[in-house]
């Protein structure tokens, strides 16, 4: 899967992070930043749980 | 109103008062006048104390949908705008801002709020949480848990990290409670509210002149660079204060009372070791008690379409959250509280821009005291009949005055 992110949009709420802490991370000031835009089929539950929580709608998934 | 497209007009003389009663003997269920509308329809429209007929929106989907919509402005000096109670200016920094000046001043505080930094944080507030409890074990076997510990909890953590001193807690808290009350006399709300910024005034002056490591000194520091004004690093100051206090001390007390209330769902917690177990507890406690009760409140800045309907620019809109986490399309069995469900979609912190800031702070509160209250206090037992208990019906967020307990 193809995972984006938004960085403009990101309000800091950290949902991403507690979702999946291994393809999401985030900045000093909270800001999301994304470590793994191709993370493995495994972590498809999680990362869809992160782009459906997020408030900000900043993150999108393909394939 | 000219156009075929419905609109509210035709519903408006019959709309409901809002805010509607919770039924008596159901402290936990929202309002079923609020349900009913629910049931009738995705947009509705009820009627404001000022005879102001607002949108109500029901659904889960909607309220995302809308809650994360540009077109709609959470500017409270906007005309249109479904206040909750007489408006006495914008002083309430960036809750009631739109963006760009709202990401602006919003980006300035949310470092403490990161993820790891409230991590950091876990050991401390579990400190803070096992001093509390050993200093009610120490005493007489029964307490009121909101003075003696769900206020306590948050305050002190809230006032670490923003560098305000513990022992003024009479003050701010006494201040909070009439600045959210709706029924304080509007006079009475704006006297609080002076005294409060007055506070942080005075605080931000010794923070600038001798900065520490702590949010209020960071504020200062942006106000020397010309970043912020004096006026609004206290506003700001005023808005974590409150928010990080009130909230999480009443989700404390009323999950407690609600947790009694199904104890075959607090034995489940109390007999847990597993933290991911824990973390799903707070998020269901989240949404079944839907704390901040008045709805999100907006006005639309253009036409939004909704459900073949059109709200009209300059229309107010209220999104009761309390609701959308009782939207049986989301939630199966939505009025049953479940430890065990998947309940991290809920809106409780809202959702769109203005999405709670304090929430990692707020869950990691939560998963601490809830994972360690009644494990060290497992007789703890309400210590009065559900019906002698008074509700926070009448504040922006909702919870019980006192909650008497014994063990
Ligand atoms: C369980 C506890 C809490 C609940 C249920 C809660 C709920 C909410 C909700 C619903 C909003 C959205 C307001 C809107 O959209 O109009 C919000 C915003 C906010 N909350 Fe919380 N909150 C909690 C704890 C905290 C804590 C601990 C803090 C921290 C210091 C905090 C700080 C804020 C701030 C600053 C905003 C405004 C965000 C913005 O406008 O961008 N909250 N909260
Ligand atoms: S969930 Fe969205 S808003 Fe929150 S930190 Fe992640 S990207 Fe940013």
């Amino acid at each position: 899967m193809k995972v984006t992110l938004d960085q403009d949009k990101c309000v800091a709420s950290g949902q991403c992070v507690v979702a999946a802490d291994d393809v999401f991370d985030q900045d000093d000031d909270g800001i999301a930043v994304l470590l793994d835009p191709t993370p493995p089929s495994d972590r498809a539950e999680d990362v869809e749980q992160a782009a459906a929580v997020c408030p900000a709608l900043a993150i999108r998934i393909q394939g | 109103m000219t156009s075929t497209v419905r609109t509210g007009g035709a519903q408006a003389p019959s709309a409901p008062e809002f805010p509607m009663p919770r039924a008596e003997g159901c402290p936990f269920d929202p309002p079923p006048a609020l349900k009913k509308e629910q049931e009738q329809g995705p947009l509705r429209k009820v009627r404001l104390w000022d005879g102001s007929t607002p949108w109500l929106v029901t659904r889960y989907a909607d309220q995302r949908a809308l809650l994360a919509d540009p077109r709609t402005s959470a500017d409270i000096t906007r005309p249109g705008y479904p206040s909750s109670a007489p408006v006495r200016g914008s002083s309430f920094s960036f809750i009631l801002m739109d963006d760009p000046e709202h990401a602006r001043q919003r980006r300035m505080v949310t470092a403490p709020f990161t993820i790891k930094r409230v991590e950091a944080m876990r050991p401390a507030v579990q400190k803070i949480v096992d001093g509390l409890i050993d200093d009610m074990l120490a005493g007489p076997p029964r307490a009121d848990l909101v003075q003696a510990f769900a206020l306590p909890v948050p305050s002190l953590v809230i006032c670490e990290l923003l560098g305000v001193p513990y022992a003024d807690h009479d003050f701010f808290q006494e201040n909070s409670k009439i600045l959210i009350s709706r029924s304080a006399a509007p006079e009475e709300r704006g006297a609080a509210h002076a005294k409060l910024i007055g506070y942080l005034d005075e605080l931000m002056g010794h923070k600038i002149a001798r900065p520490a490591d702590d949010l209020l000194s960071g504020l200062g520091t942006r106000v020397g660079a010309g970043e912020l004004s004096r006026r609004e690093a206290a506003e700001t100051g005023v808005l974590l204060l409150i928010a990080g206090h009130e909230t999480t001390a009443n989700m404390i007390a009323l999950g407690t009372l609600a947790l009694l209330e199904h104890p075959d769902q607090l034995a489940l917690l109390r007999d847990s070791d597993d933290p991911k177990a824990v973390a799903g507890a707070v998020e269901e406690l989240l949404r079944y008690l839907n704390i901040t009760h008045g709805g999100r409140r907006r006005v639309a800045v253009e036409d939004i379409e909704i459900g073949g309907e059109v709200i009209r620019a300059g229309e107010g809109i209220i999104v009761p959250n309390d609701i959308g986490n009782r939207d049986p399309e989301v939630f199966a069995d939505p009025d049953r509280l479940d430890l065990g469900r998947d309940a991290r979609r809920h809106v409780a912190f809202g959702f769109g821009v203005h999405q709670c800031l304090g929430q990692p702070l707020a869950r990691m509160e939560l998963q601490v005291v809830y994972s360690t209250l009644y494990r060290r206090i497992p007789t703890l037992r309400l210590d009065a009949g559900l019906e002698d208990l008074s509700f926070k019906h009448d504040g922006a967020v909702y919870g019980v005055y006192e909650l008497p307990v014994a063990w």
